[in-house]
């Protein structure tokens, strides 16, 4: 299947169809990842831009390598080291990077609409690698990838989504695709810490995290921001670590198979207990592996490509 | 060199009137109002406006917009934003005292009301600020603000945020006879809101603003104002549950008034769906029970005052992340066929209502002159042609601020004549002069 759009900004209004057909392309980017040589010709003589407005080491460095492992040529901008320090907009920035030939800009930035409002003044093609509170698109398809590789399937699939829903954009992007998929969607997090009318994404909302966990195939937990309590929003880093901090006795509500996701960087000890961060049934490293597969399978698919053909 | 308008309707509420007449008007008055006085109609001197099939109401009257002047030039001057207000069908605006610096002591008066004759082609009535600098400490002098031309006190723009202080400046302004108008905001409730709070405010990942900012805030002023037995006007009514407080405190004899603004009625934060901050707006674009609620507001009388809160910003100024473009809408050019579109086409109110809130009802709220077509007063007058049809487009845009969200809207009836005090500034949606 064709990519029809010009962008990708998030994952509402994404159908199913194309959910599949970029999941389905990433399994053989990620055997790419195992090769003693790591470099295909896919994207050679395209280019590449990392326009990151937020700080990031995994996103920018995993759609850096997966750029460059498909041989596109890449360059990195981050807000502290150009013109956006001299008060440039960021549609200036962005026409100025589309004049020098660039085919995608990757855009993270801190204010949600961000990549939309970039989509509409410059003909390149845009991924949203994160805006604001919004969407992280490549975030939930990676999550969606390591779900599917390790479930098998997604439909049918109960998915507790755990922490800070309100100023997620990762809870988002994976409500949208997780629902589209045909996966069960539940969120829990501190009342003052979720979205009003949230329930209206089609999922169920819980502030009690045994019931939120009871019986859940898998358990996404998000970073908590911990400037949220500087804000007043929750009381206390320890009380919500009491309260929603997922920890081993926690697990054992879920399905014996649960599989344990965070999209990091984790504060172990807050949102997540270090000893079931390192388990078994947490594929906290595999998602960052398959983040670099998923954004090959992004990039690749938004050049052009179809399904096959894409490693040879 | 008289001027005749034939054969239109004549809607003037103040008066009672509706029905088909001519009107004369001669050194800058309204001299006669009748049947077969184009029988004087001299086609060497007079000059002739065929009114048949169209509206022919008192000039309309904005008692809230924006014109920028001074320090904000970029964005709209009191010549720009007058040209608007004419094209828009009105004869008189309001300018709201947030400009830089603000318009809190009389040497700023007397700069916007001598750019006003230099520049304006509409009439421009002053709002001074409640507190200095708007800064919610201090009150102005109101007295001598009163006296240099201001018609009415406003923070607008933000809030006055210390109840102490805003039932201070009820309580004093009283004594010019000037009436306050409020804008109603618990600013930590809104917080750095830049939506309304709900469903679409949690789909975009946008903070939102609580409908209950602005309640709290109008429940707050309502209160004040009765406390110490003093009018006040609520700017920019955009919840139901503000709705719901007005007809409550108005049931008990308070004496608040309110009033709505097109965006209000024609949009929701549907709107804000792809991110364009031209739909940016503070209050914000509400639900559509708000937006119902607004006109449930109108058609029962508790709302009687239609004002546009035209706020023009420059496209550098809008075409910024959404969060941190400016608030505003520059809404005087499409004001009267958005309200035509949402009130009288669905039959919410009548004409003779709709001419009421942009005409008398504002005039006599905020003790302006004008507002009426009575034999004897200047000569403000605006022609409706409820037929005319056209799509809000940039050709013979009057306005600095292109951050109109109804840009693209095919919508009927306009103000197609405009003329202030005996002189026609605009013409087949022309502006002259």
């Amino acid at each position: 299947m064709k990519w029809q759009r010009k962008d990708l900004l998030g994952i509402r209004g994404i159908n199913r169809e194309e959910i599949i057909s970029i999941l389905d392309t990433a399994v053989p980017m990620k055997d790419v990842l195992t090769r003693e040589i790591k470099k295909v010709p896919t994207l050679r003589g395209k280019s590449v831009v990392c326009l990151f407005y937020e700080p990031s080491t995994r996103t920018r460095t995993s759609f850096e390598l997966a750029a460059k492992y498909m041989s596109a040529d890449t360059v990195n901008i981050s807000t502290s080291s150009s013109s956006v320090t001299k008060g440039e907009s960021l549609i200036d920035t962005g026409k100025t990077i589309e004049a020098m030939g660039v085919d995608i800009v990757v855009l993270r930035h801190w204010a949600s609409g961000a990549a939309h409002l970039l989509s509409r003044h410059v003909k390149a093609r845009v991924i949203n690698a994160g805006d604001g509170a919004h969407e992280h698109p490549t975030q939930a398809l990676l999550d969606l990838f390591t779900i599917r590789e390790r479930k098998g399937r997604l439909s049918g699939l109960t998915v507790t989504i755990l922490g800070d829903i309100l100023y997620s954009r990762v809870a988002r992007s994976n409500i949208w695709g997780l629902t589209a998929m045909g996966a069960k969607v539940r969120v829990c997090g501190p009342a003052t810490l979720l979205p009003p009318e949230i329930a209206a994404l089609g999922v169920q909302v819980f502030t009690r995290v045994e019931e939120a966990l009871e019986g859940a195939d898998v358990v996404n937990v998000l970073r908590l921001q911990l400037e949220r309590q500087q804000k007043g929003l929750f009381p206390s880093i320890r009380e919500y670590s009491r309260l929603f901090g997922l920890n081993q006795e926690r697990l054992r509500l879920c399905r014996s198979d649960v599989l344990v996701l965070h999209p990091g960087p984790m504060n172990r000890g807050v949102e997540i207990a270090g000893d079931v961060a390192n388990a078994d049934v947490a594929a906290i490293e595999e998602q960052v592996t398959n983040g670099v597969a998923v954004r090959m399978a992004v990039l690749y698919l938004m050049m052009g490509g179809s399904g096959s053909g894409a490693v040879h | 060199m008289a001027l005749f308008i034939k054969g239109g309707r004549v809607i003037d509420p103040a008066q009672g009137l509706d029905r088909v007449a001519d009107i004369k008007i001669a050194a800058g008055m309204l001299v006669a109002l009748g049947d077969g006085i184009d029988g004087e109609f001299d086609p060497a001197t007079d000059q002739l406006i065929e009114a048949t099939g169209k509206l022919v109401v008192p000039g309309l009257i904005d008692v809230h917009c924006h014109l920028r002047e001074p320090g904000g030039e970029d964005k709209e001057t009191v010549a720009t934003g007058t040209r608007a207000a004419a094209r828009g069908g009105f004869t008189a605006v309001c300018a709201m005292p947030n400009t830089h610096p603000v318009c809190d002591s009389r040497p700023n008066v007397d700069f916007l009301l001598a750019k006003a004759a230099e520049t304006g082609l509409v009439r421009v009535y002053p709002v001074g600020a409640i507190t200095k600098g708007s800064a919610g400490q201090e009150l102005t002098e109101m007295d001598e603000l009163a006296r240099s031309g201001c018609v009415a006190f406003s923070d607008d723009g933000k809030p006055v945020d210390r109840a102490g202080i805003m039932r201070l400046a009820l309580c004093y302004a009283k004594m010019t006879g000037r009436i306050i108008s409020s804008h109603c905001e618990d600013r930590e409730l809104a917080g750095d809101g830049v939506m309304h709070e709900g469903y679409w405010s949690t789909v975009l990942g946008l903070r939102g603003m609580p409908a209950v900012a602005e309640e709290v805030a109008v429940g707050r002023d309502i209160l004040l104002a009765n406390s110490v037995d003093a009018p006040v006007h609520i700017a920019h009514v955009s919840t139901a549950g503000t709705v719901e407080l007005i007809r409550v405190a108005r049931s008990h004899g308070i004496d608040v008034t309110g009033e709505v603004s097109p965006h209000h009625l024609g949009l929701t934060d549907v709107a804000v769906e792809g991110f364009d901050p031209v739909t940016k707006v503070n209050p914000p674009l509400r639900t559509e029970t708000d937006r119902q609620a607004l006109k449930s507001g109108l058609a029962d009388g508790t709302l009687t005052i239609l004002a546009t809160d035209h706020a023009p910003h420059t496209m550098e100024d809008k075409q910024r992340e959404y969060a941190v473009a400016p608030f505003g809408i520059a809404g005087l050019e499409t004001a009267w066929p958005v309200y035509w579109r949402e009130l009288v086409v669905p039959g919410i109110l009548p004409v003779h209502d709709l001419v009421a809130a942009l005409t008398c009802n504002p005039a006599r709220r905020f003790g302006l002159p004008g507002g009426t077509l009575a034999v004897g007063e200047p000569a403000d007058v605006t022609v409706i042609d409820p037929q005319w049809e056209e799509t809000v487009g940039w050709e013979h845009w009057q306005s600095k601020g292109r951050n109109n969200p109804f840009t693209g809207w095919h919508l009927r009836s306009w103000p197609v004549v405009t003329i202030v005090g005996g002189q026609v500034v605009m013409r087949d949606r022309r502006v002259i002069g």
